[in-house]
């Protein structure tokens, strides 16, 4: 089933000759300067190419080909469109340093999505500079330090994080320089009030949360930890990866959150692209403002005429500075300002209210085939989490056992072990764009595979089956690293 | 309903089942004060025709000109499969491959790339990549600091070549963490590292960053900088363009042990300027250090059958895993753009990619030659160059650029902010895109506005 590595197919002198240009000579390289060995690239022809990475695509799940349910991760249909637009030649040949005269088809685009995403989320101002949300959340947590630095608060290092948090949160805290105070979540999914209460202090910086949470509900007491927060002195960070749950129906801005970041990949629907490119757009309230990441997109006059305009460092003089070589992922951007634009203002709602009503249609059938919920007592946001724990002790069979099963049924698995307070824990996200019957044949195969269980353990524990490889030797990976292919290793 | 499914009857079953009488019931843990009813700001929804044509218009608004920038951002010719197989839905819309056995397209894919970027720069391994090359460069500086065991510096030297703007977001990065970064001064003359000056100012650096070739086009003595670098036990991270290893020495090769991080800008290979992203950074390593090395990497090993396959590996290095005590808060790559850098090297080889070089090396080299034919324009150095190039003008460049614009020729970058010791600096680029024609093209428009100036009519 396994497909060659491309270097096996490689002949020397072989070229894709239709690709290449002749140069006058072989001159211009100063002898000294001049590479010895070539590097191991493929000589292959056009053909053999094409049809190796079009053989390679084909051992993918991917949202266009499977149900890709990953809890977290927003795996919600990306619309062709905004693929073929983003890719017109006036934007994809466009120039990052290209002068703002020849590109205002470009930065209207730019300055209308900045306002749109700021109406969305009830913010002030965006920055779209970050090009994934940990940079976004880099960006949030650096503009939370240099606004404590600014008002000579230089002490406030202290990050407050729930220890449901995506692995991001504290990292980022961590690569600010700041240090990360895990608060704990009660029984009920929220963050434990009292907790919060003996971590804030006159060291605090801020609160990183997500809304709803990584649990799949909604923090209901949001208003509270926003005062206490506020009254201590701290800022509220909105990490914006679950914001498909609530588009349109609530606002991190009128919940009192200071700062957040949008996954546009989630969210606004733009390609994962098996691990990217992301796109971590951050918005700020009144506080925040002039701490911004630079360059943003300014809107004037010129002629009677609106022209767009760079704001850089000489309008924004006390920014964090830029995150990127130049404004940071610009296609994606673009994709999203597509895909916001043909939803509208309505659109945006029915995203939240599909998304939400799929993961609850989901949660109770699963509840009913007798799964046991993490969090049984609460409403699910646009996911949701079960536990395997039972199945785990009475049949031998975890978390990550029904994950491989679910492959050879024909469904990418949901996101497993996250949050790692939940044990055996699978969280689901359906997504708005799948249909009941999908959704339904998915509960089907779940049960099936809890069946399976039942009879032969062993089965489902050997599971994948119907897939390129079977279960990897993830010990082996990391003890004997293969990172490289070399000539005359053994091939595949 | 753009993009939902749903039937009524469905609707209404699925709340039955749900036991909830309407869609707003399912929000009803959200506190009623925080509910919105209608969101101002965002337009009505446009049929994909609609945007389609708004979309057309602003893009042609921004379409036609002849550029000669360079500066970090490449354009090359991209063959028509790279992008053709790159956005075929089993790339476009997986995810980050955690389910290997169903994810092994993009996993062999990141293999195959690691090993082609390993190769170029002579390192031992790559990264699966990280965001861009400025970027780059902060996550190969905090890198540097953990690998560099001997050194407790936090001072990171860069040689005089190094792109600015990367230097400033290494700084906005990495200086949250105290790592603090100046330059050498330039050598006028040759527009590469001034190797007379005195280089012990401060403490000794944990780190020495070069540029090559340098942002200004030109070659830095990568040996000699590589073996003074190691001799106050820096590590040495170079900044690349991967398309000049084709034919220039890789890092791996420079000076008596070779750099020890690679890093740079992936763009050149086969991904469109695109007003500066997405694009790719590059990440490579000896393998001595790989454990320090940020973001995703892929390992081959074998299945439960003994087969061979894919896997993400050294996971216990990443924020998922170890939260506070990661390598990075780096998470998704730049996988999409990665698969397209892939494709691109592959319908080239090495052949290919070195012919790419040399002949925009060449045409960069024609193109100077012509402007400096000029009156009022002259070669800033006496020193080859790559495919970049310095000219100086005997006026203020931005007045020039601004009436080339005009022409629909945008003429390269105007360096007389950032590097006023150069005076009035232009920096353009020509690649194999470029034709003998559209090189006559650029040096009749600047005779032409040239000769305007004189005039007074500018």
């Amino acid at each position: 089933m396994s497909e060659q590595l491309i270097f096996e197919r490689s002949r020397s002198g072989r070229m894709a000759a239709a690709q290449v240009p002749t140069p006058a000579s072989d001159d211009g390289i100063p002898a000294a300067m001049r590479r010895q060995d070539a590097p191991i690239l493929p000589q292959v022809s056009e053909l053999q190419a094409v049809r190796h990475y079009t053989r390679l695509s084909q051992q993918n799940f991917s949202i266009d080909t499977h149900f890709y349910p990953l809890g977290s991760c927003t795996m919600k249909y990306n619309p062709r469109i905004c693929n073929s637009l983003a890719l017109l030649p006036g934007f994809a040949g466009r120039h990052p340093l290209g002068p703002e005269s020849h590109g205002q088809g470009f930065l209207a685009c730019m300055y209308d999505l900045q306002e749109m995403l700021a109406a969305v989320t009830g913010m002030e101002e965006f920055s779209l500079t970050p090009m994934a949300g940990a940079q976004g959340e880099l960006a949030g947590v650096a503009m939370i330090r240099a606004y404590h630095v600014a008002n000579g608060n230089e002490e406030r290092d202290e990050i407050i994080v729930p220890d449901a948090a995506h692995g991001t949160n504290p990292a980022t805290a961590t690569m600010c320089g700041c240090k990360v105070k895990e608060i704990a979540t009660g029984p009920d999914g929220d963050v434990d009030i009292e907790a919060l209460k003996a971590t804030l202090g006159p060291n605090t910086a801020g609160i990183m949360l997500t809304n709803p949470s990584t649990l799949g509900v909604f923090e209901r007491r949001i208003m509270e930890i926003s005062e206490l927060v506020h009254d201590a002195g701290g800022l509220l960070y909105y990490d914006g990866a679950n914001l498909n749950a609530i588009l349109g129906k609530a606002r991190p801005g009128d919940m009192g959150f200071d700062v957040i970041h949008l996954n546009l990949h989630k969210t606004f629907s733009t390609p994962h692209g098996g691990g990217g490119p992301g796109s971590g757009a951050v918005g700020v309230g009144e506080t925040l403002k002039p701490f911004l990441p630079v360059p943003v997109v300014g809107k004037g006059k010129r002629k009677g005429e609106d022209y767009y305009h760079w704001l850089t460092e000489t309008e924004l003089p006390q920014s964090i500075g830029r995150l990127s070589g130049f404004m940071g992922n610009a296609g994606v951007l673009l994709r999203a300002y597509v895909y916001m634009r043909l939803v509208g203002r309505d659109g945006m709602r029915r995203i939240a209210e599909f998304a939400t009503l799929n993961a609850n249609y989901l949660e109770k059938r699963l509840k009913e085939a007798g799964f046991e919920l993490a969090f049984p007592a609460r409403r699910a946001s646009h996911e949701f989490i079960v536990t395997l724990k039972n199945e785990a002790k009475e049949l031998q069979v975890n978390a990550m056992d029904f994950a491989k099963a679910l492959l050879d049924k024909g469904f990418h698995a949901p996101t497993t072990y996250f949050p790692l307070l939940v044990p055996e824990c699978l969280l689901i996200e359906p997504t708005e764009s799948e249909t009941k019957e999908m959704v339904d044949r998915f509960v089907d195969a779940l049960v099936e595979i809890r069946e399976e269980a039942k009879t032969d353990a062993e089965q489902v524990k050997g599971a994948p089956y119907t897939t390129p490889v079977r279960r990897l030797d993830d010990v082996k990976a990391a003890r004997q690293l293969d990172l490289v292919w070399h000539p005359g290793a053994p091939s595949d | 309903m753009p993009y939902i499914p749903h039937t009524e009857d469905e609707v209404a079953a699925m709340l039955g089942r749900i036991g909830a009488d309407s869609i707003d019931d399912l929000f009803d843990e959200i506190p009623t004060e925080l509910l919105i009813s209608e969101l101002n700001g965002v337009p009505e929804a446009l049929s994909e025709q609609e945007i389609s044509r708004m979309m057309r218009t602003r893009a042609a608004q921004d379409h036609g000109a002849l550029c000669f920038i360079g500066a970090g951002a490449y354009e090359h010719h991209i063959p028509a499969p790279v992008w053709d197989i790159a956005t075929r839905g089993e790339f476009y819309s997986a995810y980050t491959p955690y389910q290997a056995e169903a994810s092994q397209g993009t996993l062999q894919t990141i293999y195959e790339y690691q090993t082609m970027m390993a190769s170029l720069t002579g390192m031992d391994v790559s990264n699966a990549s990280l965001y861009d090359g400025a970027s780059s460069l902060a996550e190969a500086s905090l890198m540097a600091v953990r690998a560099n065991r001997k050194s407790k510096s936090l001072r990171v030297l860069l040689a005089a070549g190094v792109n600015q703007i990367y230097q400033g977001v290494a700084s906005a990065i990495a200086g949250e963490q105290g790592l603090t970064f100046d330059r050498l001064p330039v050598d006028v003359n040759s527009g590469s590292t001034d190797l007379g000056a005195p280089k012990e100012q401060g403490d000794a650096p944990v780190a020495v960053v070069i540029q090559q070739p340098s942002f200004l086009g030109t070659y830095e003595d990568v040996d000699t900088l590589t073996d003074w670098a190691h001799e106050q036990g820096a590590l040495v991270i170079a900044i690349v363009n991967p398309t000049s290893l084709a034919v220039l020495n890789a890092p791996g090769d420079w000076g008596s042990n070779g750099a020890d991080i690679a890093c740079g800008e992936g763009q050149a290979l086969g991904v469109p300027l695109s007003s500066g992203g997405p694009y790719f950074g590059i990440m490579a390593c000896k393998e001595k250090i790989v454990r320090q090395m940020p973001g995703r990497i892929v390992g081959r090993t074998t299945d439960l059958d003994g087969n061979p396959g894919f896997t993400l590996t050294l996971q216990a290095r990443e924020q998922h895993i170890r939260r506070t005590k990661a390598t990075s808060n780096i998470c998704t790559n730049q996988g999409l753009m990665v698969t397209a850098a892939t494709i691109y090297m592959s319908l080239l080889g090495p052949a290919g990619l070195a012919r790419v070089a040399l002949t925009s090396q060449q045409q960069t080299t024609k193109l100077i030659d012509l402007l400096a034919s000029i009156p009022g324009v002259e070669k800033a150095f006496d020193a080859p160059h790559f495919h970049e190039a310095v000219i100086r003008f005997d006026r203020p460049v931005a007045p020039v650029l601004e009436a080339l614009a005009k022409r629909d020729v945008l003429g390269g970058l105007d360096l007389s902010q950032n590097y006023p010791e150069l005076g009035n600096a232009l920096l353009l680029c020509a690649t194999e895109t470029k034709t003998d024609e559209d090189l006559e093209t650029y040096r009749s428009a600047l005779a032409d506005v040239l000769a305007q100036e004189n005039m007074g009519d500018a």
